[in-house]
């Protein structure tokens, strides 16, 4: 039986009925046409699917849009968030381009944390998050430079 | 005088990378149409049973339900999926029949208005079961006496040929040295993070079926249309879907033929996107698994006379073009190394698991494998350096082109050249010395090294070594370009792409031939309908094939850009050249490209003599650089025209506790020729030995003596995080190649190929002082910790 | 894999959800963070006619002292866990285990009492609160009980709650004053962030001479329910807990142990690794323990 949801989603309030059974990542795709999340295991194995949820990276897959009710979801389309998204560009951190929206979410949930992260918290950060293309190394180098240019950023600005 | 190089082999961005980031790729399960309806598979709990019924009323009673697919009488609607090698007892279908033959086989496929409620009445469909005997072993398949997975086939021997190159049995009688060995490469897979999907639309206003897959395959539309009995200009494939990953393995025949038929059927658009599940299982992409008998004949000093190799292949339960694979390491057969002559003698079996499909490399990196583990065996058994053994062994850079035993010409190298680069990269003075320190505290660690060759730009020619009806000999990539107006160019190419940076390569190869920004330049994929023949990125072929293409395009243009340019100069052709984009005269006078392309595309009158075409637009198809032969009566043959190489080095530790191993101190020396794009490459690389490292020590797709698969989720199928992937450095040594457009080889393969031999290098190198070593791969941390255990004794 | 239809409710407080509980009719389940019960959901392997979602339940959340110990309510999300000074100071062994849970994505998600209730024999919260002796409050429409964990913990995905109840705390005993305190987890795994193959942990408190006067050991991942090894405790109560002590004592722990076969690991393999993983456990703890600075 649906029932009634409202979540906010990129800084939207979007209201709907919705099965229970959908989970988040269907919601966001099928219904608000936000298909930059990605499916990738629907059991919480891959990470493919990350969003944040009120500012910290979930996986969408393991999570029903009911149980986001009146929370905040922030997805890949919504990531407000240039100098990362640059630095992904600058080292080529995809190929497929599959995994990425996983890995901007993981990455920017760990610089939201800790600023000036080492490779050992990089990688334990995107731990969760599977890449089969690029051997991680590239993802490794662009949270990092985008770490060193969001500090200046930060001293700048 | 051409230009210097600007754009080529020069650190730029990848242009496919902007959509990724902003969450604007278009994978297939992005395509949405207007009243599409969603496919779910029922699959099969057996090894092999016969289907006693199967009974889909409650299924087509459940809500959302359009309509429920089984095998009965599919028959008569499509034709089976194609066999790769001459065995006609083997007919598949996209969904069993009276019998399935491994679990996860399709036996029924339910459409209906969500996946949830397809789901929902897959669960309803009925069916009984009467278990039949099934083989799981490969060895056991052997055996005259097993249980035919295809008894109209006779047995479950697909193929079996011993090919003889050289005096085997002569080079064996004179050497001084003998030794042999067993090996097992497990069964595992690319496992792309998408599954393969698609979707397809059955437009009865055009007679035409629309199909967008997650695809990465040769001839798909071809398959499509046979199967589905349809003309091949019926089908047309949209090659502007982003693949989410591949590498080999998204090959969704049958899904597609099932998706084609149920769209026909219903009326309606069908999605079919596996889920992981049904992936795993059923998906039919396990890739290799292999056994070896190896033996080589060896001097005093190491060197390597004769080689022999039994390769022993389990495809599963499906033929397919898994065999093949068995076909692709004739092509590089003896690696790096000046070995004279071998024997390889190619078994393949059917067995009642999943099928396989192309996994990267195309059997050649469980050949390497085997192949550098006797180097390694050569070198232990003489107690000399694993290291000087393959310097004496390998090709001298003065000897190419230089031609193999089994046919192939390699084209261009320099193989001491690039270990001496890996090891001066690693530091490797610096590495013995701390694996001897580490040694003396009771740490069991090891230095892995490993070669491998990358036979790139494929041509098929090792479908007819396996297949004589099979006389395909070109292999071609195309281009097309028009210049518009104004000047600006837009190219078409012939292939989606799962990663690899076809637009990046097409812009930034068009830009240079053309001395314009590559930025500017657009690239589009075409579909099957519209485009020019090409192949699809297997076979490490696209910077050589669709460089080439576009290369050639480029050239035509330029070639008639000049011609124009010249006339409205007031020169000879000959007089003028083409610079930054514009042609220009003796005396400076310039006319850009968008100046001679408004000329062309609107004032007639001003065109040269012979000039008779308006507009500025190009094509070319290019053929495979040594390509258009046949394997001759021997399966000698040249296979493919490029040789890219690469050393890998590593440094690993054993918990000698768990078992556990890690990684550290990875370098990679290779050597692509032309590198075009440097991100590119050194994502190829590193990614490809990810993959390889995964092979190595994790992923198994594994059954049980039950025949039940145990490997459905990506829980149970490992793949490595970035926890277990170590920093990957690389370096890079540049022959360029004689035969291609700039000088650029493949690179998709050569980090998986290197990969897995470089890390059971090193397994067994911290393994050897215990006088023990593992031969299986994947080396699984349990498997190390017993062999460690049982070694009680420190040398 | 999509799950099977079901309702889901929401309640507004405990004694809602309990009524929810105890309500005949389809079968209900708890949800709080879903991490575990999601994907099985997903391929069909659980099928609750009825998720009731207590994640909002103030009652349930947040860690504060009280009896004597720590209380960590059932619903606090991992996340909050590893980030608690409190819990860091005062069970440290939690601590410890929390960075091994899953990985950060499911951390935010997954609750402390989610992981106890799901009773997976390899999971590192119910081995470090196993290993700490703690014990849990159950709640139903008759009334609270409380109960010694391994009384609550009674087989693999086996628990002793009934239907209509409810695990709303989990109550960590003191640590113990006075003492110089190191606690660690050790485990394999097929790779960082999986299940556990075999996971170890241990907690130990020396006085100011070094001398081990407070201990708790368990091994997870090589029997139904992680063992407590009490034999290797009381061998090294009062001793220095030098390496050849631990190593003698942790073989103790052997013996305890039912291992199975998977596809991971042998029971060969985990009756042997687990001796040893656990002494790796206890001295990295002790480690700790004498440079509590780290």
């Amino acid at each position: 039986m649906p029932v009634p949801v409202t979540i906010s989603v990129n800084g939207r309030a979007v209201s709907d009925t919705v099965e229970p059974r959908v989970t988040l990542v269907d919601f966001l795709r099928d219904r608000l046409g936000l298909t930059g999340t990605h499916v990738g295991c629907e059991q919480g194995v891959c990470g493919a699917c990350s969003v944040l949820l009120d500012g910290v990276p979930v996986r969408s897959c393991l999570l029903f849009a009911v149980q986001a009710g009146n929370r905040s979801v922030t997805t890949v389309e919504g990531l407000d968030d240039a100098i990362l998204l640059d630095a992904f560009e600058e080292t080529h951190a995809m190929q497929c381009g599959y995994c990425t929206p996983g890995m901007l979410i993981a990455a920017r949930g760990l610089l939201s944390d800790t600023p000036d992260p080492s490779e050992d918290d990089i990688r334990e950060a995107i731990s969760g998050t599977l890449c089969r293309c690029t051997g991680y190394v590239q993802i490794v180098e662009a949270i990092a430079l985008a770490a060193t240019r969001l500090r200046q950023d930060e001293r700048h600005g | 005088m051409a230009d210097p190089a600007r754009f080529i082999s020069t650190r730029r961005r990848v242009r496919e990378d902007r959509r990724f980031v902003t969450g604007t790729g278009r994978f297939v399960a992005d395509i949405r149409l207007p009243d599409a309806l969603h496919a779910a598979v029922v699959t099969s709990p057996h090894p092999a049973a016969r289907i006693v019924s199967i009974d889909t009323r409650a299924a087509l009673a459940s809500e959302g339900v359009e309509e429920v697919l089984v095998g009965t009488g599919l028959p008569d609607l499509v034709d089976p999926i194609p066999n790769a090698l001459d065995t006609p007892g083997i007919r598949c279908y996209p969904l069993a029949g009276d019998t399935v033959r491994y679990v996860g086989e399709w036996v029924a496929v339910v459409v209906a208005r969500t996946r949830a409620l397809a789901e929902d009445a897959a669960e309803l469909v009925d069916i009984r079961y009467r278990a039949l005997p099934f083989v799981v072993d490969a060895e056991a398949a052997l055996d005259p006496s097993s249980p035919p997975v295809h008894p109209a086939h006779g047995s479950n021997l697909l193929y079996r040929r011993l090919f003889s190159w050289g005096p085997v049995e002569a080079d064996f009688g004179a050497a001084p040295h003998h030794l042999g060995f067993e090996l097992a490469w497990g069964r595992s897979a690319t496992v792309p993070i998408e599954t393969f999907g698609v979707v397809a639309r059955w437009d009865a206003g055009r007679d035409l079926l629309d199909i967008w897959a997650s695809i990465q395959m040769p001839s798909f539309a071809e398959q499509v249309a046979s199967c589905l009995r349809l003309d091949l200009n019926q089908v047309r494939v949209h090659y502007d879907v982003d693949v989410g990953g591949s590498y080999g393995v998204k090959r969704g025949l049958k899904h597609t033929v099932v998706a084609g038929l149920l769209a026909r059927r219903t009326g309606r658009p069908v999605r079919l996107i596996e889920d992981r599940l049904e992936n795993m299982a059923g998906g039919d992409m396990h890739g290799p698994e292999r056994r070896f008998r190896v033996a080589v004949a060896f001097d005093d000093d190491g060197m390597i006379r004769s080689l022999k190799l039994r390769a022993l292949e389990d495809v599963g339960a499906q033929s397919g073009r898994a065999p093949l694979q068995l076909g692709k390491p004739v092509s590089a057969i003896v690696g790096a190394y000046r070995i004279g002559s071998v024997a390889y003698e190619a078994i393949c079996v059917s067995t009642n698991k999943t099928g396989q499909t192309a996994v990267r490399g195309f059997g050649m990196a469980p050949t390497n494998l085997a192949l550098e583990t006797a180097l390694d065996r050569v070198a232990r058994h003489l107690g000399k350096s694993r290291f000087a053994v393959r310097r004496t062994n390998m090709i001298r850079a003065y000897q190419f082109p230089y031609r193999i035993p089994s046919g192939s010409a390699y084209d261009s190298g320099d193989y001491h050249a690039v270990l001496a680069k890996a090891c001066g990269l690693a530091g490797l003075d610096r590495l013995l010395a701390r694996r001897t320190a580490a040694r003396a505290e009771g740490r069991v660690v090891g230095i892995g090294i490993a070669t491998c060759l990358e036979p790139s730009g494929g041509n098929s020619s090792f479908e007819a070594l396996l297949n004589p009806k099979n006389t395909t000999t070109t292999w071609p990539e195309s281009c097309v370009i028009k210049v518009d107006r104004t000047g600006l160019v837009t190219a078409s190419i012939a292939t989606s792409t799962s990663g690899q940076g076809h637009e990046t390569l097409t812009a930034t190869v068009i830009g240079e031939e053309l001395g314009i920004d590559p930025d500017r330049i657009r690239v589009l994929h075409a579909d099957t309908l519209s485009a020019m023949p090409g192949n699809t990125p297997v076979a490490s072929r696209m910077a050589i094939m669709l460089g080439g293409a576009a290369t050639g395009a480029a050239g035509r243009i330029r070639d008639r850009a000049l011609a124009i340019g010249a006339h409205l100069l007031g020169h000879a052709p000959g007089e003028v050249r083409w610079s930054d984009g514009a042609a220009v005269a003796p005396d400076g006078r310039r006319l850009s490209l968008g100046e001679i392309a408004l000329v062309a595309h609107r004032e007639y009158h001003r065109l040269p003599p012979g000039v008779t075409e308006p507009g500025l637009q190009a094509t070319h198809v290019y053929q495979v650089p040594t390509g258009g032969t046949l394997p001759d009566a021997d399966g000698r043959g040249q296979m493919y025209p490029c040789y890219s190489f690469a050393a890998h080095l590593v440094y690993a530790e054993i918990d000698r506790l768990t078992g556990t191993v890690s990684l550290a101190d990875y370098v990679i020396a290779h050597d692509c020729g032309t590198v075009i794009n440097p991100e590119i490459v050194r994502g190829m690389v590193i990614g490809g030995a990810a993959h390889g490292i995964g092979a190595a020590l994790y992923e198994e797709f594994a059954y049980d003596g039950q025949g039940q698969f145990l490997s459905g989720t990506l829980a149970d199928y490992v793949m490595p995080t970035a926890h277990e992937v170590p920093d990957i450095r690389v370096v890079e040594h540049c022959t360029p190649s004689p035969l291609t457009s700039h000088g650029q080889k493949g690179v998709g393969e050569g980090g998986y190929l290197g990969a897995p031999a470089a890390v059971a290098s090193a397994v067994n190198d911290a393994l050897a002082p215990f006088g023990i070593a593992c031969l299986e791969l994947p080396m699984r941390a349990g498997t190390l910790s017993d062999l460690l255990a049982t070694a009680t004794e420190q040398p | 894999m999509k799950a099977a239809p079901f309702e889901y409710v929401r309640p507004a407080s405990l004694a809602d959800a309990l009524e929810l509980l105890a309500e005949p009719g389809p079968e209900t389940r708890i949800i709080a963070g879903g991490q575990s019960l999601v994907p099985m959901m997903a391929m069909r392997l659980a099928r609750p006619g009825r998720l009731v979602d207590i994640a909002g339940l103030d009652a349930l959340a947040g860690i504060g002292r009280g009896d004597g110990g720590i209380v960590v309510g059932a619903a606090t999300v991992q996340a909050e866990a590893e980030r608690s000074p409190l819990l860091a100071a005062e069970a440290p062994l939690l601590a410890a285990a929390l960075p091994h849970v899953g990985h950060v994505q499911t951390r935010n998600r997954g609750t402390i009492g989610g992981s106890v209730a799901h009773c997976d024999p390899a999971a590192e919260i119910l081995l470090a609160a196993l290993a700490m002796r703690a014990e849990v409050e159950l709640a139903s429409v008759r009334g609270p009980r409380r109960l010694a964990l391994r009384d609550f913990a009674v087989g693999a995905m086996m628990t002793a709650a009934e239907d209509d109840e409810m695990l709303v705390r989990v109550l960590l005993p003191a640590r113990p004053a006075g003492l110089a305190i190191g606690a660690a987890v050790r485990e394999v795994s097929a790779r960082a962030g999986d299940f556990a193959v075999l996971a170890a942990a241990a907690e130990i408190g020396l006085d100011e001479d070094g001398v081990c006067r407070h201990l708790r050991l368990a091994v997870g991942g090589a029997s139904p329910v992680p063992v407590t090894a009490e034999a290797a405790e009381r061998a090294l109560l009062g001793t220095r807990a030098d390496t050849d002590a631990v190593r003698e004592a942790t073989r103790l722990v052997a013996p305890l142990l039912e291992p199975w076969d998977d596809q991971r690991a042998s029971a060969s393999y985990r009756r042997r690794v687990a001796p040893g993983l656990l002494a790796r456990a206890l001295e990295t703890a002790a480690e700790r323990a004498r440079s509590p600075e780290e």
